[in-house]
This record gives structure tokens, sequence and C-alpha cells, in this order.
């Protein structure tokens, strides 16, 4: 960490009597890969905005390297913007979108010309320089609204859903760009998203915001093992969430009753330690068992009937219904080591305690 | 003029190769464009075209003819010469009026319609309706209403002299500046509405992503707000420049001869001294001017980017 890390201290922001940032503290480290995760209406776009000076907080700071830009002129700012609705000037072409901040950073008009270029070869547009924005598909329209804000090599750069109308092909292509020039040009990246399996694995640090507010904030990978919450554990990946009651705590592990079934989890992996809470297994961390003799030695187990099984290639996505009532949904890998389960068929769900977490319902 | 021209049906099928039998419901249709096209297109021809005709036929008219005499066909080309060495002077000062009158209107309107387009918020309509609302009374009578408040003895010159801008015996009446001061107001919702409609279109979107973009407000308002409200521009100077150059109330009613515009000589021409020959030539002469002249502002300032 050095000293021009972006800093959100306590920001509120009301519209009138609603809330859509509320109390948001984020530090983002120089030169990281931050994505902001949450869904649609959670506050993701008003942030960005305030941190670009396009709207001012309500209440509360923000300093980049130190210094406060909280009131800070938006094209004062060393920060730039891919917005979410692109935000093209319809009146110039291509060229001169990408051009127009380099211009104003007192870039010469040669030097300009060639990192234009150099920018839309990068977004493959390297053709369609003199063509106009309505010209151009919606997807292309993306990519120049990224070139634009990226040629600028601003200290921090923000990144509206930059992805969101493109395909699949190109989302992946676009990604690993990004993710190189971040890490070569060392550029802060603030990625909003929606996509999660986007934010995990373009991202150092992710953040999970729900109604205004930060729920759980950690390396991907700490996130989906452990998540803060029922939320989080369902908007990074899938769980299955069964509802339990705390009954106790014993050698390190905490205990409870789920629908009768006696579970336990080790005490680390534990949010809450009493009262009702959600105990959750990620599918790919279930397994299935015909004959409860199978079940490992030690393997938390529950009974249930397979009621639908579908074949994905890599794995076998099973739903299983648990007596009491609801289904868990269980990825087991095609491997060839177990033989696949028909629907109607009796099955035990196991699991390895320490896969499992409790979380406040 | 293509609006005239309909294509086949107007469908872009191609006419080399018809199908053997057009369903009965394709035949019916390609009378539709033809349907729509007639009573505009006999409107035209009935009230624009015909009398453009005569008046140019006028034109060539012998000089010599009378009303009573009636006027010879002669080709008499010298009609345009007569034309300019009497009246170029009017002729050329209409078009000074108009420019003067098209530049004021664009920087008093500009302001204006950012005004009601950006700020008006919910006094946006009642604002329009303000720019609007001298429509409600004839054109002549408001003309009319400002020889009263330009008059010599009225308060605007009494204020003047009073504070020494003008001298005991300076008037406004019968002067340049009330002629162009007329056509203004006149004039002025015409640049104002259109500059509205552009604006009112501006995405407020794009000046936010000029600030991002290092851009402040100055900037954003030159390489942004202008450019894209150069339609409003040029529809609004369009409406203002051409109607102003053939005005002629307002020189009649505010001005005196040496602020005597061309409108009013060709009126005069046709309808006092009943040479239709010159008042024809003027017309016409007026008409190809402003073409040209239009053209050639359309093509440069119209459709590429000005910044
Ligand atoms: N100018 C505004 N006036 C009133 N409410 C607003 C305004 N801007 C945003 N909001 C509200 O604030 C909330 C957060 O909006 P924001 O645009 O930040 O959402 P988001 O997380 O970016 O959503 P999405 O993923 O759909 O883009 C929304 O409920 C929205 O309706
Ligand atoms: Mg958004």
């Amino acid at each position: 960490m050095t000293d021009q890390d972006l800093c959100i201290e306590g920001v509120t922001k009301t519209f009138g009597s609603f809330t859509a940032v509320d109390d948001l503290t984020l530090t983002i480290p120089d030169g990281s890969f931050f994505a902001l995760l949450g869904a649609s209406g959670c506050g993701k776009t008003t942030t960005l905005r305030m941190v670009a000076g396009l709207e001012e907080p309500t209440a509360g700071r923000i300093t980049l390297g130190g210094l406060d830009i909280t009131r800070m002129r938006p094209y004062k700012r060393p920060v730039n913007t891919v917005f979410q609705s692109y935000a093209l000037f319809p009146h110039l072409s291509v060229a001169d979108n990408v051009a127009f901040g380099l211009r104003r950073k007192g870039v010469s008009k040669a030097d300009a010309r060639g990192r234009v270029a150099e920018m839309l070869d990068l977004v493959q547009l390297g053709q369609y320089g003199s063509r106009r924005p309505a010209q151009l598909s919606g997807g292309q329209q993306q990519r120049v609204a990224l070139a634009r804000a990226l040629v600028n090599n601003p200290e921090v750069l923000l990144l509206d859903e930059p992805l969101g109308a493109l395909d699949l092909k190109l989302r992946r292509q676009m990604q690993i760009e990004l993710k190189r020039i971040q890490t070569e040009v060392g550029i802060t990246f603030v990625h909003v998203t929606h996509d999660q399996e986007e934010a995990m694995t373009m991202a150092d640090t992710v953040a999970v915001m729900n109604e205004g507010r930060v729920e759980q904030l950690g390396a991907p990978a700490e996130m989906y093992e452990f998540p803060a919450s029922a939320f989080v554990a369902n908007f990074l990946g899938q769980s299955n969430l069964i509802q339990a009651q705390v009954t106790g705590q014993a050698d390190g592990h905490v205990t409870v009753d789920a629908h009768g079934n006696r579970l336990a989890v080790p005490a680390g992996r534990c949010r809450v330690t009493s009262g009702s809470a959600l105990l959750g297994v990620r599918p790919e961390k279930l397994h299935l068992a015909a004959d409860p003799a199978a079940v490992p030695q030690g393997h938390a187990a529950v009974g249930g009937v397979v009621t639908d099984a579908s074949f994905t290639g890599v794995s076998t996505q099973y739903l299983v219904r648990a007596p009491w009532g609801s289904e868990l949904t269980v990825f087991v890998p095609n491997s060839g080591v177990t033989a696949p389960q028909l629907p109607g068929a009796e099955v035990h769900v196991h699991w390895a305690p320490a896969h499992s977490f409790l979380v406040g319902s | 003029m293509a609006a005239l021209l309909p294509t086949a049906g107007g469908t872009g099928a191609p006419v080399d190769a018809p199908p053997a039998s057009p369903p009965a419901g394709m035949r019916a249709r390609r009378w539709v464009p033809y349907a729509l096209l007639a009573p505009g297109l006999l409107w035209l021809i009935a009230f624009f075209i015909v009398p453009v005709w005569q008046l140019f036929a006028a034109s060539l008219w012998d000089p010599n003819g009378s009303v009573e005499t009636g006027y010879a066909m002669t080709w008499s080309w010298s009609n345009y010469a007569t034309a300019w060495d009497m009246f170029h002077v009017q002729f050329l000062r209409s078009l000074w009026y108009a420019l003067i009158t098209t530049v004021v209107c664009v920087l008093l309107a500009y302001p204006l319609a950012y005004a009601i387009a950006v700020k008006g918020g919910r006094w946006k309509n009642l604002m329009l309706v303000g720019v609007i609302a001298p429509f409600f009374t004839s054109y002549l009578v408001r003309t009319y209403s400002w020889k009263a408040i330009l008059a010599d003895t009225g308060p605007v010159v009494e204020f003047l002299k009073w504070i020494h801008v003008l001298g005991p015996d300076g008037r406004l009446l019968a002067t340049e500046f009330a002629v162009i001061a007329g056509l203004v107001y006149n004039f002025l919702p015409f640049m104002v509405l259109p500059l509205y409609a552009s604006l009112e279109k501006l995405d407020v979107r794009l000046l936010e992503a000029a600030r991002d973009l290092y851009h402040g407000p100055v900037r954003s308002f030159l390489r942004v707000t202008l450019p894209l409200s150069m339609p409003g521009v040029v529809a609004g100077t369009l409406l203002c420049f051409i109607p102003a150059t053939g005005d002629y109330v307002n020189a009649q009613l505010l001005g005196g001869p040496n602020t005597q515009m061309i409108g009013s000589v060709i009126q005069s021409r046709f309808l006092v001294v009943n040479d239709y020959p010159i008042a024809s030539a003027l017309s016409v002469m007026l008409m190809a001017t402003i073409l040209v002249l239009v053209t050639i502002y359309v093509s440069t300032a119209g459709t590429e980017e000005v910044v």
C-alpha cells in the first residue's frame, strides 16, 4: 500500500428521503483491482458518481492519496469513468471521442493521435476511428467508452458495468485485456458489475453491496468460502441454506438442530453462535451416497429423494428434496467415480463439517 | 423537390421485374403515396409554382408598358440591371439589417432558450407560453405598438434624453435602431423555439462525461452543448434571416426614408407605382439571393461539425 489509496469514509447519499448510499466506508488500495458487486439499485453507480465528482455526498469524506477530494470539481480529478450508459459524444467520430480528454491533458496532437490509435487497436476497433458512435453496435460503443476513459491513464478508473453489452467470448477477452492493462499500468480500477463470476475472476478485492451498505469485503476466495451473511452466500455463487437453531457449543464446534438433525459446524466458521441461524454449504461441497454405510466417518448427513438430475457436461446437478420439504442443490463431478442417480432415488446428502458455515438468518 | 417524384409504390420494389400479378392488397397500396402527396402537391402548384413562374415572366415584361395599356413580353433582361441601379442601396441594406437582426436574435435567444430548457424545471411550459404569447395578437398591431413605445414623446425617448443618451432633439423613430429593434422583437420567437427544441433534447449525461474528461463548464459548452445545438441555431437563423430580409412592416412603420428596406420598395412598386416589371425583377433577385446565401450557409454550418 502506498499513499495513493482511495478512501471513502462514512459517505452517505440521500435523494430526498431515500438513502441510496448509507454510511459507506471503503479503502481501495493504490493499484488494486476492486470490484463492487451488488443487485440492481443498491447504490453502485451512485458511489462511483461521488468518486467522480458528479454527485456530492450528503455526508462523509472521500480522499485520494490523502487529499480530500469530496468537493473537488470533477474536471480537476485524476479520475475517469466508463459510464454505464456509455455517454459517447454523438457529434464526434470514434477517434475524436477517445481523444476528447487527452487534448486537455496537454498531450500534443501527434502524440494523441498515436495513443488513440493504440487504444482503439486494444479494444479491437482499429478500423472504426472515423465512424460516428451511432454507426456502431452496442458492444462496440461500450468499447469506445472504455477506450475513451482508459487512454487518459487516470489514477483511478471507474468502470460502471463496462462489459455488460458484450457477448460471452468478447467479454472474456476484454476481461483478460482489462486485467492485463491494470497490472501493467498499475491504475486503480473500481469495477462495478452484476456478474459475480467477473468480479471473482478479475478483482483482488470484492465488496458486496446491499441497499447502500457493504455486506462483506475481502478477497474473492475468502468470501466465497466463508460468506458473512445469507445475502453474500447467495450473491456470490450458489448456496444451500438450511434453517437451524443453535443448541450449544462443544470442543470447537457449534452444534445446531436443523429440522431434527443434529449437525456440527466448526466454531471458526460461525458468524452467529446463538439463536436461529442458517447453515450453509456450497453445492459442490455436497456429496451423494445411496447407502448410509458409504457416508464417511465424521461427515454430516441428511436423507432425501432425488427430484431432478440435469447433466451439464462437467458435472451433474441434482435437486434433492429433504424431509422438511426444501430442496438441496448438489453438484457431482462426472468423474466416473460414482454411478449416476435417477430421480426418485433415496439418497443421503453428506458433507464435511469444515465445509459448512453458519450465518445469521 | 425529391418528394415530388415518388418511386413506384415507395417500396423499393424492382421496377424492371414486377411480379406477374401482384396481390390485390399490394396493388391498392401503390396508390397510397400518390394519394398522400396529392393535396400538398396541388397546393404547391396552385400557390407557389404558378405565382413564381408568373413573377419570373413579369420580370421580363416590357418596362414601358402600364397597367392600363397592358404589358408585352419582350424578354427585357435589362429590367434586372435597371432594378439594381435604382434600388441596390435598399437591397443591400435589407440583407445587412437581416444579418444584424439574426445575430442579435441568436445572442438574445440562446441564453433564454438554454435557461428555459435546462433550468426551467416546472416553469418550462409557462415560460414557453411567454415566448409564444406575442403571436396571440397580429404582427401589424404589435409593430404599431412599438411605434407608440418609441415615439418622440414616449417614455423611452424621454428617459434616454433625461440620462443624456439622446440629445435634446434626438429621436428613435425613423432610425436604424428602431427598425432593427422591431425586427428583433418580431423574429425572436422564431429563434427561441428551434433553439429550445434542440437544447431540450441535450443529454445531460454527455455534459457529465465532458466534465469527467477534464472539460470545465466553458469548454463543455463549446465542445458539447454548442455543437449539439447547431441544428437549432441553423433552423433559427433561417427562420429569422429569410423573413427579415423581405420584411417591410418594420421599415414602413418604424423607419424613415433612410432606412427603407427592399420589401417596402417592392410593395410600393407593385401597389403604388404599378411598375410590375421592376417589382418582379426585384422579387426574383431577392429570392435568388436568399436561396444562394441559405445554400452556402446550410452546407457549411448545417451538417458537419462546426467545432
Ligand atoms: N438522481 C436520483 N434521484 C433519486 N433517486 C436516485 C437518483 N439516482 C439514483 N437514485 C436511486 O438510488 C438507488 C441507487 O441507484 P444506483 O444508480 O446507484 O444503483 P446501481 O447499484 O448502480 O444499480 P444498477 O445495477 O441497476 O445500475 C436507486 O434506488 C435509485 O433509484
Ligand atoms: Mg448502475
